[in-house]
């Protein structure tokens, strides 16, 4: 099954279990989405739970907002990560707090999904990773997984959550895993394990990372696409590298990160979002506050560039393989 | 003309060296318009978006068929009105006069837009959900909230139902109707479509009701309101509420080239109508007609009322920087207390006397609750809630990363 399919399978689950389920956004209700994820849900579940919204992300979040908070559980669809920003309010002020504020007399269950991320030459509208805007907000969950599995398991989760849950698909691995070669075959996701998704119910811990990769040299920290990206740069490097898959960065599991650091003495950070002020910077910093005296050398970081998603050198921006490999060897210096 | 494109810039009549100046504001006879069917459609609802339903005329008499349209409503249900507006005035003189003292952070009054919110409120049902603003505390006054919370809230004390978690007229209460305020202009317009849809999906029977004022209608979220609700047709109210100033900016930089906030509505689908917010009978009938509409699956409708900001913005501003001296004794549609009062006097229910008899008890009552709540504690005698509370209700369970911050406070 693609991650696609698993996505849809899950909130063709949760439909059916659960009569407060809504899915409504831009060209999800007749037409299926633009990346396909919703297609025949309208049709099988009707226009009362799947449906079509104006072209206004501030909308679609502030009436889920109060959808949430009159009992429905609405997963609501943007249609790229980067056209979240007028929903940005909503998200970061009203979803975010209502639980709070109101003393916990209100609650927003909600799920905002979206795709993340580049490799599909999408320019700089089409391929930004805002994760850590959303990891920086109090009251927000932020899940991103990287196998069809996971995404059925963790979107099931997040839709049952009693809070509102920031839900990054990457775009990238919609249709098949990306070990950072552009230029190479691709194989689909019924060629990996991971495809293996099964039928009806069953959901993921958020807060949980998953080992992808065990060994003893260098822990990576990665999530979405970067998890096989830092496995093509590991074997490209000949490094024994243990590769967490975060799958959740907000809350953090950071139990498996310090397990793994205090092991290996050595950790790279890796993500395609810009640098500064990036969800690494805070990984660093929860590494080495809770593993310092086990390090063996510096930690590193490898990122997007500090520039605008570029259309046509968009492999010269993406940390592919060739410079994780570089960190990961200077990480094994000393 | 010369054909040299010249911006506009929108002034109101009168700032502080002037005089106020009203004469620009039409206000229709009372009693000129229909009660128009419960299915209105926007089509058919120029006459109220552009005029203004008004029932009491200037001598305090109820005219015209709004007024028929209302005849239920006795002299004891006006009473209880003039009483709801009473309160809210004590309430409101009350915590006015505490955020001078000292014993509280911030207030913010309603003066002069008492007659909307009570009467707006009388007309709903249980289960039905506000939206407020935040100056649309009468709503709560008209719902019995308990005054011992709503002043709880006020001094952040062991009376408080939020636990000091929000600011002094952020009020929230799910039992009366009353949804969690956020203090963003403009954001719980679109979620009162949203609570609205759900009703809809859920077949309560319910209503919503989103509240803005004339400024933030500028917001996106009031645009998004109006075409949602307009596009879904949820049972909600869209109440715009045009007291004139938006803090220290005029109206008119809000409305621009419309003729009036009902009118924009309008402009998306929706029938609206304008209501002068000042006659307490002519907010009372056309909320009774909004709610009967709504209720029966008609779908959304707007109400511009039109009303005046005696008060300041809050304890923060200055009115007299910016707005002429004593524009609020030359507003045209007068005072809502006033007016309902010579209503009342007039058909025999009421006394100056009894008038004078009762805003004492209601400033007694108020001040008794008043003094009960300061005694639990006030900003000049803090006893304020554990901060441990900081960390309660960010999520239904406390993650690993917040259990740990808390630890490291001590708590």
């Amino acid at each position: 099954m693609t991650m696609i399919e698993a996505l849809r399978d899950a909130m063709d689950v949760k439909l059916a279990q659960d009569p407060k389920v809504l899915i409504f956004g831009e060209d999800v209700g007749y037409f299926g989405g633009v990346f396909r994820c919703t297609a025949g849900l309208q049709a099988k579940h009707g226009e009362e739970r799947v449906f079509d919204t104006p072209i206004n992300e501030s909308a679609i979040v502030g009436m889920a907002v109060g959808m949430a908070a009159q009992g429905m559980r609405p997963c609501v669809e943007v249609q790229f990560a980067d056209y979240v920003y007028p929903a940005f309010d909503q998200i970061t002020q009203e979803a975010a707090r209502l639980r709070y504020r109101s003393n916990e007399t209100f609650t927003c269950p909600l799920v905002v999904r979206m795709p993340t991320g580049g490799g599909i030459f999408g320019g700089q509208t089409h391929s930004q990773s805002p994760e850590a805007l959303f990891t920086h907000v109090a009251g927000l969950k932020v899940v991103i997984p990287s196998t069809p599995y996971d995404a059925k398991g963790l979107l099931i989760a997040a839709i049952e959550d009693p809070d509102p849950v920031i839900f990054l698909e990457p775009k990238r691995l919609y249709n098949g895993p990306f070990h950072g070669d552009h230029a190479g075959k691709s194989t689909g996701w019924s060629q990996h394990p991971a495809g293996e998704v099964p039928e009806g119910h069953y959901s993921i811990d958020i807060g949980t990372a998953e080992v992808r990769r065990a060994g003893t040299d260098v822990t990576v920290l990665a999530y979405g696409t970067m998890v096989y990206v830092a496995e093509a740069a590991a074997e490209r490097a000949g490094v024994d590298a243990e590769i967490i898959d975060l799958r959740s960065l907000l809350p953090l599991d950071l139990d498996t990160i310090r397990a793994s650091v205090e092991t290996t003495g050595r950790c790279v950070v890796v993500h395609e979002a810009t640098r500064t002020s990036g969800f690494g910077g805070e990984l660093i910093a929860e590494v080495q506050e809770a593993c310092f005296w086990h390090l063996k050398s510096p930690l590193q970081r490898v990122t997007g560039w500090d520039a605008p998603y570029p259309h046509a050198t968009e492999w010269d921006y993406f940390p592919g393989p060739d410079r994780v490999a570089r960190a990961l060897t200077k990480a094994m210096e000393d | 003309m010369t054909g040299q494109p010249k911006l506009n810039f929108p002034h109101p009549p009168a700032r502080p060296d002037q005089t106020p100046n009203f004469s620009a504001i039409e206000i229709p006879a009372a009693g000129a318009l229909d009660v128009p069917p419960l299915d209105l459609q926007s089509v058919d609802s120029r006459d109220y978006a552009n005029g203004m339903i008004r029932v009491l005329d200037d001598e305090g008499t109820a005219v015209g068929p709004w007024a028929e349209y209302i005849a239920d409503l006795d002299s004891d249900a006006l009473l209880q009105g003039l009483r709801d507006m009473l309160r809210m005035r004590a309430v409101d003189k009350r915590l006015l006069n505490a955020q001078r003292q000292g014993k509280t952070s911030f207030y913010l009054q309603c003066t002069g837009e008492e007659a909307i919110g009570c009467g707006f409120q009388r007309q709903l049902s249980g289960g039905d959900m506000n939206f407020p603003t935040y100056r649309q505390q009468s709503l709560l006054i008209a719902a019995d909230y308990p005054l011992r919370d709503l002043m709880g809230q006020v001094y952040s004390n062991g009376c408080d139902p939020l636990e000091g978690r929000q600011l002094p007229i952020m009020h929230s209460s799910r039992d009366y109707g009353f949804f969690s305020i956020s203090g963003n202009l403009g954001t719980q317009y679109i979620q009162a479509v949203g609570w609205a849809m759900a009703n809809a999906l859920s077949e309560t029977g319910e209503i919503a009701a989103g509240w803005i004022g004339d400024g933030a209608t500028a917001s996106n979220d009031f645009h998004a309101a109006l075409l949602c609700a307009s596009t879904y047709r949820p049972p909600v109210i869209l109440n715009i509420v045009n007291n004139q100033w938006a803090i220290s900016t005029y109206t008119g930089v809000a409305t621009g080239g419309a003729r009036t906030y009902a009118a924009r509505a309008r402009g998306y689908g929706i029938p609206a109508l304008r209501v002068d917010g000042n006659d307490y009978l002519a907010v009372a009938a056309v909320s009774k007609w909004a709610v009967a509409r709504t209720r029966a699956g008609h779908g959304p409708v707007a109400i511009e009322w039109f009303t005046y900001r005696v008060a300041a913005h809050s304890t923060s501003d200055d009115p007299s920087a910016y707005r002429a001296k004593d524009e609020a004794a030359a507003w045209p549609l007068g005072d809502p207390v006033a007016r309902l009062k010579t209503h009342l006097i007039g058909r025999g229910a009421w006394s100056e006397e009894r008038h004078v008899q009762a805003e004492a008890e209601i400033l007694d009552e108020v001040t008794k609750v008043q003094k009960e709540v300061e005694a639990q504690g006030t900003f000049v005698n803090p006893q304020p809630t554990s901060p441990a509370t900081i960390f309660k209700g960010v999520y239904a369970e406390m993650p690993a990363h917040l259990r740990r911050q808390r630890q490291e406070m001590g708590y």
